[in-house]
C-alpha cells in the first residue's frame, strides 16, 4: 500500500513556496487541470478505439510531475516511462501532438510513430517516454552525464515506478551515479502497485523504498503526501538545489495514487473485494475523496484568496474545450503513410548525407 | 607504407578523434588507467585523462545506457565491451534505446553512439565469451554494424562511425589485434573508410568468396591454396559493413563468377550470410551456376576444447571442399 498520509507541516510557507506568485500558483493548478481534463478526453477516446495499444493514465498523480517540472531551469532535463503524458504536458507540449500522437496520427509528437508511451520534445528538455520498466533508468543517468561533461549547471529528473525499482538497469545506475557524482535526482513515484502486484508483493524493504539509496552512498527523501503540489516543490527543490550546488544524486520516493488502472484495459483494478481483484472501489474512492492533489490545490488556493471556485470552473471548462480541440484536430489529420514507415530510422539516411547514400540500411524488396 | 598493428590502428584512430572533437570520449571497463584489458586504448588515458577515457565499473547496462542518454544531448561516446559478448547484458539499452531512440522520437533525436569490442571465437573462453553477435546487431534498424578485417580498415572505419550520427556497433576481433597491416601515415592526412563499401581483397574469375571479419583472412588463404594446387582463382570480397551493405559491389562479383562460398564465423542459422545468400538468390538467381554455399561455424554453442574450437571456426579446408564442391 502507499504510504500516502497528511502533511503535519504547511508547505505553502516553505520558501521555495512562498516565491511563488498569485499568477504563477494559478498556472499550476491550470497544469494539473490540463493534464486532468487531456486524459479523461483521452480514455473516452479510446474506448470510441480511436486509439490502439495501452494507455497508462497519470489521473491522480498530477502533482508531482507539474510541482517536479516547476522547479525546471534552462539546462533541468525531464525523462520518465511509459506513464508520461503527464510530464509531457507539464513541460509544455501542446494537446494536440500529444492527442495525434495517441491517435497514431502523423501531426503527433513523434508522427505516430511512437505512441502513448513515448512522447518526446527535446527542445523542452523532455527526453520521453520509454515503454521498458527501468529501462529510462541509465539514460537519465546520461543527460546528468552529459550536463556534468559539458560543464552545465543543471539536472536530470528521471522519473520512475515503484515496480522499476527492482530492476538491474536502475541498481546499476544508482552506482554509477554515487560512484562519479552526477546531477541525476531519481523521482520515484510510488502509487502503491507495480501493475497488479502491490509494493508488499514486489519489493523487498527496510522503511521505505527510496531507502535502498543509501547502500550507494545518496542522499534519499520521501514524500508522504504527493498529493500536495507545495509539498512536492519542498522536496524536489531540495534535490535540485543539491544537484546543482554539489553535482550530488538524489533518490525522492513521492507517495501518490493512480485512479485508473494499471492501463485502462486493467480488469481486476476497481474490484468489490480483493478476492476479486488487486485493490477494491473502497480504497479509490478513499484516494479519490481524501488525496485529490487538484482537490487539495483548489482548496488551498482559494484559502489563499490566490483563486475563487468560479475561477476554477473556468480553467477547467477551458482545458475542457481545448481536450475537445485536440481530439478534433487528431481525428482530422492524416495517418503516417507507408513510406513513412523507412524515415527517422537513420539519421544519415533521412539527411540525405555521403553516408546515408552509401550502401544498403534497408532489406525490403 | 608504413606498417602498424590493428590495435595501434584502433588507437590512433581514437587518439585522432579525441583531438578533433570535443564531444568525443572512450569509456569502458579498464579502458583508461589499466590501459586497455587488450591494450587497445593503451596510453590514451595518460594523454587525454580522466573526462576523455572513462573507466567503468563492470556495469554494462549502466554504463552504456548512461552513453545512448549522453549521446542524446550530443556528446560523441565510444563505449568499449570487454567482450562483444557481454551485449547480453545490456540489450535492453542497445536495442530498445540506442536503437530506437530516433524512430520513436520520429526523429528528434539523435544517437551518435559507437560500442565497440571483440567478437570472436577461436581465443578458448568458452561459449560465453565467443559470441558473434554480427547478425543479431543488423537485425535491428537503427543500428549500424561494422567488422575489419585487417589494420587499414580498422582504423579508417573507426574513425567513420564516430563521426557518423546513428549507432555503430564495431566488431573487433582479439585474433587480429596483434596483426600487422599498411595504414597510411597521419601526416599525408585524414584517413577515413565509408561505411557500406565492401573490398575486393583479392581478384580472381572462377569463384566468389564472400566474408567479413576475420573470415576474410581464412577465405584469402584458402583461395591461395586453391591458386597453388587447383589452379582456382578466387574474388575475394571483404564486405567490412554488414549494415549498410555494399549489395552492387556482392551482386557484381557474382556475376562474374557465378560461383559463390560465404565464409561466415557466425552460426548459420540467421547468420550474416543466410541474409546474403537471400539477396544473392533474389538478384543474381540468373547469374548462378551453381547453389550458394557457406562455410559458418559448426552449430554449437562455442566449444572449449582449445584443437576442437579451431575446427568449429570456418577453416581454410572447409572453404577449400565447399569450393571444390561447385566446380
Amino acid at each position: 500500500m502507499p504510504v500516502l498520509a497528511e502533511s503535519t507541516t504547511d508547505f505553502s510557507k516553505t520558501e521555495i513556496n512562498a516565491a511563488l506568485t498569485a499568477e504563477q500558483k494559478r498556472h499550476l493548478l491550470r497544469d494539473m487541470i490540463r493534464i486532468r481534463e487531456f486524459e479523461t478526453g483521452a480514455f473516452e477516446q479510446y474506448q470510441k478505439k480511436k486509439m490502439g495499444g495501452f494507455l497508462h493514465l497519470y489521473i491522480g498523480q498530477e502533482a508531482v510531475a507539474v510541482g517536479s517540472v516547476s522547479l525546471m531551469g534552462d539546462n533541468d532535463h525531464v525523462i520518465t516511462a511509459y506513464r508520461d503524458h503527464g510530464h509531457a504536458l507539464a513541460v509544455g507540449m501542446g494537446m494536440d501532438e500529444c492527442m495525434a500522437e495517441l491517435f497514431g496520427k502523423r501531426t503527433g509528437c513523434s508522427k505516430g510513430k511512437g505512441g502513448s508511451m513515448h512522447f518526446f520534445a527535446p527542445d523542452k528538455n523532455y527526453w520521453g517516454g520509454h515503454g521498458i520498466v527501468g529501462g529510462q533508468t541509465p539514460l537519465g543517468l546520461g543527460l546528468a552525464f552529459g550536463l556534468k561533461y559539458k560543464g552545465l549547471k543543471g539536472c536530470s529528473m528521471c522519473f520512475l515506478g515503484d515496480g522499476a525499482v527492482n530492476q538491474g538497469a536502475y541498481h546499476e545506475s544508482l552506482n554509477l551515479a554515487g560512484l562519479w557524482d552526477l546531477p541525476v535526482i531519481y523521482v520515484i513515484e510510488n502509487n502503491g502497485y507495480s501493475m497488479g502486484t502491490s509494493q508488499k508483493r514486489s519489493s523487498a524493504f527496510n522503511t521505505c523504498l527510496a531507502e535502498r539509496a543509501a547502500g550507494y552512498g545518496i542522499i534519499w527523501d520521501v514524500v508522504r503526501n504527493g498529493s500536495d503540489l507545495y509539498e512536492v516543490r519542498e522536496v524536489v527543490g531540495r534535490a535540485v538545489e543539491r544537484a546543482h550546488a554539489e553535482s550530488r544524486p538524489t533518490v525522492l520516493e513521492i507517495a501518490t495514487y493512480r485512479y485508473e488502472g494499471h492501463s485502462v484495459a486493467d480488469a481486476k483494478h476497481n474490484k468489490q473485494t480483493l478476492q476479486e481483484g488487486y485493490r477494491t472501489k473502497d480504497e479509490i474512492e478513499h484516494y479519490r475523496k481524501n488525496f485529490d492533489p487538484i482537490g487539495n490545490f483548489s482548496e488551498k488556493l482559494i484559502q489563499e484568496g490566490v483563486t475563487t471556485e468560479d475561477e476554477i470552473k473556468e480553467i477547467r471548462k477551458a482545458a475542457v474545450a481545448e481536450t475537445r480541440a485536440s481530439v478534433t484536430f487528431a481525428d482530422q489529420s492524416a495517418f503516417p503513410t507507408a513510406e513513412d514507415l523507412l524515415t527517422d530510422v537513420y539519421s544519415e539516411v533521412d539527411h540525405n548525407t555521403l553516408a546515408g547514400r552509401t550502401g544498403r540500411h534497408f532489406f525490403n524488396d | 607504407m608504413r606498417t602498424i598493428t590493428y590495435r595501434q590502428a584502433l588507437n590512433e584512430a581514437f587518439d585522432e578523434e579525441i583531438q578533433r572533437d570535443p564531444n568525443v570520449f572512450l569509456i569502458g571497463e579498464e579502458v583508461a588507467e589499466y590501459d586497455g584489458a587488450y591494450k587497445v586504448t593503451q596510453g590514451l588515458w595518460k594523454k587525454h585523462g580522466d573526462k576523455r577515457v572513462v573507466d567503468s565499473p563492470i556495469s554494462e547496462s549502466g554504463f552504456i545506457g548512461m552513453a545512448v542518454g549522453a549521446s542524446m544531448l550530443g556528446l560523441r561516446p565510444v563505449c568499449e565491451l570487454m567482450f562483444w559478448s557481454f551485449y547480453t547484458v545490456a540489450w535492453d539499452q542497445i536495442a530498445n534505446n540506442a536503437g530506437m531512440v530516433r524512430y520513436m522520437s520520429g526523429g528528434l533525436i539523435n544517437c551518435p553512439i559507437v560500442i565497440r569490442g571483440p567478437a570472436n571465437g577461436g581465443t578458448n573462453v568458452g561459449a560465453t565469451h565467443s559470441h558473434t553477435p554480427e547478425n543479431i546487431m543488423a537485425t535491428i534498424p537503427g543500428l549500424k554494424v561494422v567488422c575489419p578485417a585487417t589494420a587499414r580498415d580498422a582504423k579508417g572505419l573507426m574513425k567513420t562511425a564516430i563521426r557518423d550520427n546513428d549507432p555503430v556497433m564495431f566488431m573487433e576481433n582479439t585474433m587480429l589485434y596483434g596483426l600487422e597491416g599498411e595504414v597510411p601515415d597521419p601526416a599525408d592526412g585524414d584517413f577515413t573508410i565509408p561505411l557500406g563499401v565492401a573490398d575486393l581483397k583479392r581478384e580472381g574469375v572462377d569463384v566468389s568468396l564472400i566474408a567479413h571479419g576475420r573470415s576474410v583472412l581464412i577465405a584469402l588463404e584458402a583461395a591461395e591454396i586453391l591458386s597453388a594446387e587447383h589452379g582456382i582463382e578466387c574474388d575475394v570480397l571483404d564486405l567490412r559493413s554488414i549494415r549498410p551493405l555494399d549489395e552492387e559491389a556482392i551482386l557484381e562479383t557474382v556475376a562474374k563468377t557465378s560461383r559463390v562460398v560465404l565464409v561466415d564465423e557466425n552460426k548459420p542459422f540467421c547468420g550474416v550470410s543466410a541474409q546474403i545468400a537471400a539477396l544473392i538468390q533474389e538478384k543474381a538467381f540468373d547469374d548462378l551456376d551453381a547453389p550458394v554455399q557457406r562455410v559458418c561455424s559448426i552449430d554449437a554453442p562455442a566449444i572449449y576444447s582449445p584443437p576442437v574450437e579451431k575446427e568449429q571456426l570456418p577453416t581454410a579446408r572447409r572453404v577449400i571442399d565447399k569450393v571444390l564442391s561447385i566446380i
